[in-house]
């Protein structure tokens, strides 16, 4: 039996992440089985690698690197052997090379770029940016297949006040506005990354993690 | 792209069970507030809210396992409010499934816990309720003050604190939301305090969830056109039957208002 691994370091609930994977893993033919663990000998075996968080920039990366041999791991699997990863809403924001909420700190730099504030022109809009909205896919992606975009397509749900400002317009996969233009989800190779929660996010959640799971980038 | 307007049905649940009773269609037991929450998933609300009203200590734990079975079945944000006191009541309410915490009384007996408490689960998280009733008479504290005070207990304990300046202190104490009640109009299906909504939208940067006295759908239209809340409650238009959350996203959406009407979940 295939292994999803969805680390656990800390960072916030798991249990919807698991529900939600386990939820579409039932429906494959050969169901992976879905783990949240906090061990790095576990996610050194696994097939598909997800990696939560939420709350501050900072607070997170200093999770991470608390559970001793677990980015090396990461580096290992994902950089080197290439296996499927994807990351979540903070989870996502720490493949940038640094985050700047706080304080300056250094990410995984997989993705280049910097987490920033996001940056409103008007007053009246509220921070954080919570609730429901549509995406712009700005590079078809095979974990985005399926999934209708534009001001009639399906909903992602929000919740951040930050997000990741691509240093190169080839890894930004999909946007969506608020204020000004706000990074949705980015990507390269086998690394997949969501600003919005799939967990949360219904019908388009769903199909995205559905399509992780049979994802062979 | 824009934002959508969330419309959030609440559901008040006492040791385990939903108090006012839900009436769906093909709801086997309407006293199960998983159940009511499966059927409001199902039905395209935005975000669910359970307010515990639990009196006992003992009854308290009852929740947990609700919010639990909950996360199990429904792939959407859900807030639990109702007796939350500590940072590890926090953290066993977002460990059982929860995405937020609605605080009052900690709130207003102690400020600095909701710095605490963002501290250490984020703002997004943190959600205050401002539980506001019109001052009955001009309170001492001059002119600046609103025409509202803060009340905790479900409304039975005045605290003397103002309302808008209370919404605007939980703010900067790390507040991520705020969830505005007025304790005249809950129940009454009059409608919320458009005044008392707005007075806090136009004076903090943070989104507010307008809640209180729902009792037709043009309230709804009301509270985000006047009141101009990023997020409307109600609770006893859908428990008991009265319009369909379908029908109140599309009486929105014809009033001009940018909501989610998405299809349901594979």
């Amino acid at each position: 039996m295939s292994q999803v691994a969805i680390i656990d370091y800390g960072s916030g609930n798991l249990r919807s992440a698991a529900k939600a994977f386990e939820r579409q893993a039932a429906m494959l033919d050969h169901p992976p089985e879905i783990i949240v663990t906090a061990d790095p000998d576990i996610v050194r075996r696994a097939d598909r690698i997800v990696l939560p968080g939420v709350g501050a920039f900072a607070d997170c990366r200093a999770g991470l690197h608390n559970v001793t041999g677990m980015v090396e791991v990461l580096r290992t699997r994902v950089l080197d052997q290439a296996v499927p990863f994807l990351g979540i809403c903070v989870g996502m924001q720490l493949l940038a090379s640094e985050g700047r909420e706080k304080t300056v700190t250094a990410g995984l730099g997989w993705i280049p770029g910097a987490v920033v504030p996001l940056a409103s022109t008007d007053p009246a809009l509220k921070i954080p940016h919570m609730g429901w909205n549509t995406l712009q896919i700005v590079q078809p992606h095979p974990l985005l297949a399926g999934v209708p975009d534009g001001e009639t397509g399906l909903h992602a749900y929000f919740v951040h006040s930050y997000h990741l400002q691509t240093e190169s317009a080839d890894t930004l996969i999909a946007a969506t506005k608020y204020g000004g233009t706000v990074t949705a989800a980015v990507g390269r190779d086998n690394i997949f990354g969501t600003q919005f929660h799939p967990e949360k996010s219904q019908a388009l959640g769903l199909t995205l993690i559905s399509n992780f799971l049979g994802w062979a980038p | 792209m824009t934002l959508k307007t969330r419309l959030i049905p609440c559901l008040d649940v006492k040791d385990g069970r939903v108090v006012k009773g839900v009436q769906f269609v093909d709801l086997v037991d309407a006293g199960d507030p998983v159940a009511a929450a499966i059927a409001y998933d199902t039905a395209g609300a935005d975000e669910l809210c359970f307010l515990d009203i639990t009196a006992s200590h003992e009854g308290r734990d009852t929740i947990f396992d609700v919010v639990a079975r909950t996360a199990e079945h429904c792939f959407m944000p859900v807030t639990v409010g109702g007796g939350v006191r500590s940072i590890e009541d926090i953290r066993k309410l977002l460990l059982s499934g929860a995405d937020k915490v609605a605080i009052n009384s900690a709130a207003v007996s102690d400020p600095d816990f909701i710095a605490r408490a963002a501290d250490k689960f984020g703002n997004q998280c943190i959600v205050v309720s401002v539980d506001a009733k019109q001052r009955l008479s001009q309170a001492p504290g001059g002119d600046n003050r609103s025409e509202w005070e803060i009340f905790t207990h479900g409304g039975r304990n005045p605290t003397g604190l103002d309302a808008v300046e209370f919404a605007a202190h939980m703010v900067e104490r790390g507040a991520g939301e705020l969830l505005v009640t007025s304790m005249d109009r809950d129940g009454t299906k009059s409608g919320f305090d458009i005044k008392l909504i707005r007075a806090i939208t136009d004076t903090v940067n943070v989104p507010v969830v307008a809640s209180g006295g729902v009792g037709t759908l043009d309230h709804l239209v009301e509270g985000v056109r006047e009141g101009h809340a990023s997020a409307v409650l109600a609770a006893s238009i859908f428990h008991f039957g009265t319009f369909t959350i379908p029908q109140a996203k599309q009486h929105l959406h014809d009033h001009g208002i940018a909501v989610r009407m998405d299809r349901a979940a594979p």
